[in-house]
């Protein structure tokens, strides 16, 4: 078995509302400097042996992230 | 005109949807399970409202790959009428029945209220019984409501005439205040090119009875009617 | 090998009961009532069932004083939740409970699964869930750390309740410095159902089946009953004692158990929240008079390598455990697999009263079911608290002079007082097509399709402020509001589900609050003939910061008969220029009179909880009651709204806003300093605000007098601002107040709203 883990995160330009609230919230607590919060999503995908990458580009492509607005990042494969 | 309406696991505005049809419009609905390839004999397809598969991982997004959706893609692309409301809407840009995408609400937060929607395009089967201009009152509650489309799809959709609702105000200009979710062009709901698949976040089946402080929402599947008898 | 050759809990630890969270007495009557030992596992069991949470034992001697039957009473405490008649056919669950310590520790997943864990209440009785309430207790909103947790609370109510369908329709907030680290969240659902498929909790019928159905079993919340039942210590992490909700499997769940509800097949059914299959099964058995004989190696599991005992008590959400007739599992199973679910059947239901656990054969427990769900009963000490009533003695003379307007807009800004809005626009109020009064009214008003001559309201009340002063007129005007409330829409009051929120009950002081607290609560219901149906006990919520004021939540559920007969079920804003505002109720210089003691107006405008809180005509209150619902149905109402928090001037201000529309009033101010502030702010009972047409004035004038209620009519509706003039006091032709509506709409709406969007 391998895992891949995948991190999706909105497109630069997206405007991403709870990595706006989150940095509010965040210099409201008195973290000052905060330049960028970005939220996204992850996953961790346990796949039998001998799955490449490709596959799970696949997946990423057919459901895990919206072609439009997302974009995604493989790591740990 | 016989309607279908189709049940996710997590849907729900299913029963309500089946409730006005049935009884406030008065014509024949069946419900739809997610799980059949097949759709059974109806003249329009209703996406309703809800939470299908619980929204995780994007709104409408899991719903989106159900074997039904097959069935309506199919059924979309012979000019069947399709509407998404809501869960139903998200669902079907998810599913590229629609262009564009929805994102969370500006706010961050849910929102549940009675806003006011513009018809831009009263040219539709789904908006032939109101006019051009008209301000409806009609209710929204998502937390994913926020229509992007990069600038030039948004320009196709304008030229084309796909935009079919936008918030607007009590007068029916588009304040920023007017705009709920923070959509981009104030868009509430939207048609695909054919104009045979629309998808909105307002409830017009929470507007279809005077006791529940509208009947704005009645018109459209008004509308449905009119266009029946308009293709006979 | 039987049970009795594994080691007792006595071998193998040194103080077992401290393990288990009970008493050595306890672990004593234990060892008497099973005639041996437990082994740790019996002992554990033993500990979840005889916790505060799920035993009652300070509470149920009280609680046994409380009116809980009536004629249209079809379940009254004792099951998952008391079901009422409404006629042709229909009836309706309603239950409510607290999520307080989980909340406390994670507001979000606190608040949720509260949600979560009232539904399956009234799915339990057979009921689809249609409404939910909250009432809601915060710290005042300056700290962030009350506004973090106001948030998250709002947050995880309006994921679980949107997520499953289930409109969120009404609720309260009140804030205090009591509640900053102990927040309470008590939440209430209503559920509709035919009479004839109300469903049980009593296990019956030998060789029948004993299932477990929906999500899977998790180490969640692990002693979570346990928790709830000791004060909030801030060294520990209790963060694994909360359970994570999941209310897509919620959703499932609801539709899932109706299906299976309805093919006839289910014998008892129960919601496996606190303390688990321990506690469903048990209490199962034990109200059924049965036995249960189970293997957990069934129960379809999250993790891999739990222990029986982890299984046993596991809080794991979004499961049932059903008693079905043997042969009809083929069908169960199929239904939840349909819906996604998993349904096993576990073991049987025996005619030996025994409760016998094992894992894979290997025998795990034996108990006797009622020796862990009749846990013991105490009456502890109950002793007045010491210097309660220096409280009370109020010299209104000492308070500096505010200008009645000053005062007026700073009561509508006040956090307690101001629109909610910013709390209910994210709950999903609406869906259901069922909802006619939206949030925001005295009482949300529920359509019902399937029987459309009747609607219901709904409304929940209580106030920690006035517990502070007085916990018994505390419980007698939280009933009286929740009830005015029903009343102002023309609703009968049908019954009570309450939840009792206190600190440690072995603390004499407190426990002498939650007596007087019960005395209050029955004594109002008794008067007013309103029946208490069930409801929840909450000890133990205090921490470092010190114990909660008695907090007595009522909630209540009234009919509106022939409801579409009614031209208009009245709201609280006024509806037309023109109309005449008339005060019914008790007015100037009646008994008893109003005070400004425990009012929102010596809170909010001098900062000061003093004074004793109104007392309650309840005679008269009834009387009142009788009005209200006849005026309503005759249609001489057209908006309606009682007086409670900031008193005549505050609920005279929010028909303006509501309505958006002026009023011109006269009012008679007697002599003596601060009788003015009485007059506009004072607070009491029995007092409704309502404007009706000039033609209908005469009627309701009669009809007050036939219902032998004061009535005065104060003025006009009518213009952009609200003036309040004096018959016989202050400068002639100056008015006491004098402001735009637009003003008071302002302050009142964002009174509240500021502070969900601050940091």
């Amino acid at each position: 078995m391998a895992t891949f883990r995948v991190i999706i995160t909105l497109k630069p330009g997206i405007l991403d509302a709870q990595g706006q609230a989150i940095r509010r919230g965040l210099l409201a607590l008195g973290f000052e400097g905060i330049q960028e919060v970005r939220t996204g999503r992850y996953l961790e995908i346990d796949v039998p042996e001998g799955w490449g990458e490709e596959k799970i580009r696949a997946m990423c492509e057919g459901l895990l992230a919206h072609p439009l607005v997302e974009e995604y990042r493989l790591e740990g494969c | 005109m016989r309607f279908g309406v189709v049940i996710f696991p997590g849907s729900t505005c299913d029963q309500d949807c089946l409730y006005v049809i049935r009884k406030v419009l008065g014509a024949p609905a069946v419900p739809v399970w997610h799980a059949s390839s097949k759709l059974p004999e109806v003249d329009v397809v209703i996406l309703p409202g809800g939470f299908s598969y619980g929204d995780y991982l994007r709104a409408g997004a899991i719903a989106a790959t159900s074997p039904v959706m097959g069935a309506i893609r199919r059924f979309a692309q012979e000019g069947g009428l399709v509407l998404g409301i809501c869960n139903g809407f998200q669902i079907l840009v998810e599913a590229g029945l629609l262009p564009g995408a929805l994102l969370s609400n500006l706010s961050t937060r849910f929102l549940c209220r009675t806003v006011h929607v513009r018809v831009e395009n009263p040219h539709t089967p789904f908006t032939r019984a109101y006019h051009q201009g008209q301000v409806l009152r009609l209710p929204i509650a998502h937390a994913a409501g926020r229509y992007y489309a990069p600038s030039p799809l948004l320009t196709e959709l304008e030229t084309r005439g796909q935009v079919v609702f936008r918030y607007c105000d009590e007068a029916g200009q588009t304040t920023p205040e007017a705009n709920p979710n923070g959509s981009v062009h104030h868009i509430a709901g939207i048609c695909n090119e054919r104009g045979n698949v629309l998808g909105l976040m307002p409830h017009p089946e929470r507007s279809s009875e005077s006791a529940l402080g509208s009947e704005d929402g009645l018109l459209l599947f008004h509308s449905l009617l009119l266009q029946a008898e308009a293709v006979r | 090998m039987s049970v009795r050759e594994l080691p007792t809990a006595q071998e193998s630890l040194r103080a077992p009961w401290e393990l288990a969270g009970l008493t050595p007495e306890e672990y004593e009557e234990i060892c008497r009532r099973l005639g041996r030992e437990p082994n740790p596992t019996e002992l554990a069991m033993f500990g979840v069932m005889w916790s505060e949470h799920c035993s009652y034992k300070h509470s149920r001697i009280v609680l046994q004083a409380l009116p809980t039957s009536g004629p249209r009473i079809l379940r009254g405490p004792g099951e998952n939740a008391g079901v009422i008649d409404i006629g042709d056919g229909w009836a309706v669950a309603f239950k409510m409970e607290s999520h307080n310590h989980p909340s406390a520790v994670d507001p979000f997943n606190g608040a949720a699964t509260g949600v979560g864990g009232i539904i399956r209440d009234i799915l339990a009785m057979g009921a689809r869930p249609i409404a939910l309430l909250d009432s809601l207790r915060f710290g005042p909103l300056e700290d962030p750390r009350a506004r973090r947790m106001l948030r998250g609370v709002v947050c995880g109510i309006s994921t679980y309740g949107n997520d499953i369908g289930v409109p969120t329709v009404g609720g309260e907030v009140e804030t205090g410095p009591w509640y900053t680290k102990t927040p309470l969240v008590n939440v209430a659902c209503l559920g509709l159902l035919r009479v004839e498929s109300i469903a049980t909790s009593r296990a019956q019928g030998p060789g029948n089946l004993v299932m477990v159905v929906g999500a899977r079993t998790g180490r969640d919340g692990i002693h979570g009953a346990s928790f709830a039942s000791a004060e909030l210590d801030e060294g520990r992490d209790e963060r694994s004692s909360v359970q994570i909700g999941d209310p897509f499997t919620g959703k499932l769940l609801i539709e899932a158990t109706l299906e299976a509800l309805a093919t006839g097949s289910v014998v008892a059914i129960q919601d496996m929240g606190a303390a688990g299959l321990t506690c469903a099964a048990s209490e199962m058995a034990a109200r059924g008079g049965v036995g249960m004989v189970l293997d957990l190696e069934h129960v379809p599991r999250r993790e891999t390598g739990m222990e029986p005992v982890e299984v046993l008590l596991s809080e794991s959400q979004e499961r049932m455990l059903m008693v079905i007739r043997r042969g009809a599992e083929e069908r169960i199973k199929e239904i939840f697999r349909r819906w996604g679910l998993e349904a096993e059947v576990l073991g049987e239901v025996v005619r030996e009263k025994v409760l016998r656990v094992s894992d894979g054969g290997t025998p795990v427990a034996e108990l006797p079911p009622e020796a862990l769900a009749e846990g013991p009963r105490y009456k502890p000490e109950a002793r007045e608290p010491a210097g309660l009533q220096d409280f009370w003695p109020l010299d209104l003379s000492e308070l500096p002079e505010v200008p009645p307007g000053e005062a007026l807009l700073t009561l509508l800004a006040d956090p307690d007082i101001a629109s909610k809005e910013a709390i209910y626009e994210q709950y999903d109020h609406m869906v259901q097509l069922r909802t006619v009064i939206l949030p925001g009214a005295d009482a949300a008003v529920l359509r019902l399709p399937e029987c459309p001559s009747k609607a219901l309201a709904l409304a929940v009340d209580g106030k920690g402020r006035y517990g502070v002063l007085d916990p018994y007129r505390a419980a007698v005007l939280a009933v009286s509001e929740a009830a005015a409330n029903l009343a102002c829409c023309g609703a009968q009051p049908l019954g009570v589900t309450d939840c009792l929120n206190f600190a440690n009950p072995e603390d004499p002081e407190v426990f002498w609050t939650f007596v007087r607290s019960v005395e209050g609560l029955s004594d109002a219901c008794r008067a007013l003939d309103i029946p208490i149906i069930g409801g929840n006990v909450s000890f133990y919520n205090e921490s470092s910061a010190g114990p909660i004021p008695p907090t007595v939540v009522v909630a209540m559920v009234g009919l509106l008969e022939d409801a579409h007969r009614i031209p208009r079920i009245p709201s609280a804003g006024f509806a037309q220029e023109g109309d005449r505002i008339l005060l019914v109720g008790s007015g100037a210089g009646s008994q008893p009179p109003l005070t400004l003691g425990g009012s929102c107006y010596l809170k909010a405008v001098h900062g000061q909880v003093r004074g004793r809180p109104p007392e309650v005509d309840l005679s008269m209150h009834r009387r009142l009651l009788r009005l209200m619902i006849e005026a309503v149905r005759r249609g001489l109402v057209r908006s309606s709204h009682d007086c409670s928090d900031g008193g005549f001037a505050v609920a005279l201000a929010e028909c303006c806003i509501l309505g958006r529309l002026g009023a011109h009033v006269q009012v008679a101010i007697p002599e003596g300093k601060g009788r003015r502030e009485e007059i506009l702010f004072g607070e009491g009972g029995s007092r409704i605000l309502l404007s009706t047409s000039p033609e209908a004035v005469q009627s309701l004038l009669s009809l007050a007098a036939e219902h032998d209620v004061p009535v005065q009519v104060l003025g006009v509706v009518g213009g952009d601002r609200l003036v309040i003039g004096s018959m016989n006091s202050g400068i002639p032709g100056q008015p006491l107040l004098d402001l735009p509506v637009r003003d008071l709409e302002e302050a009142w709406r964002n009174g509240f709203r500021r502070w969900m969007e601050e940091a």
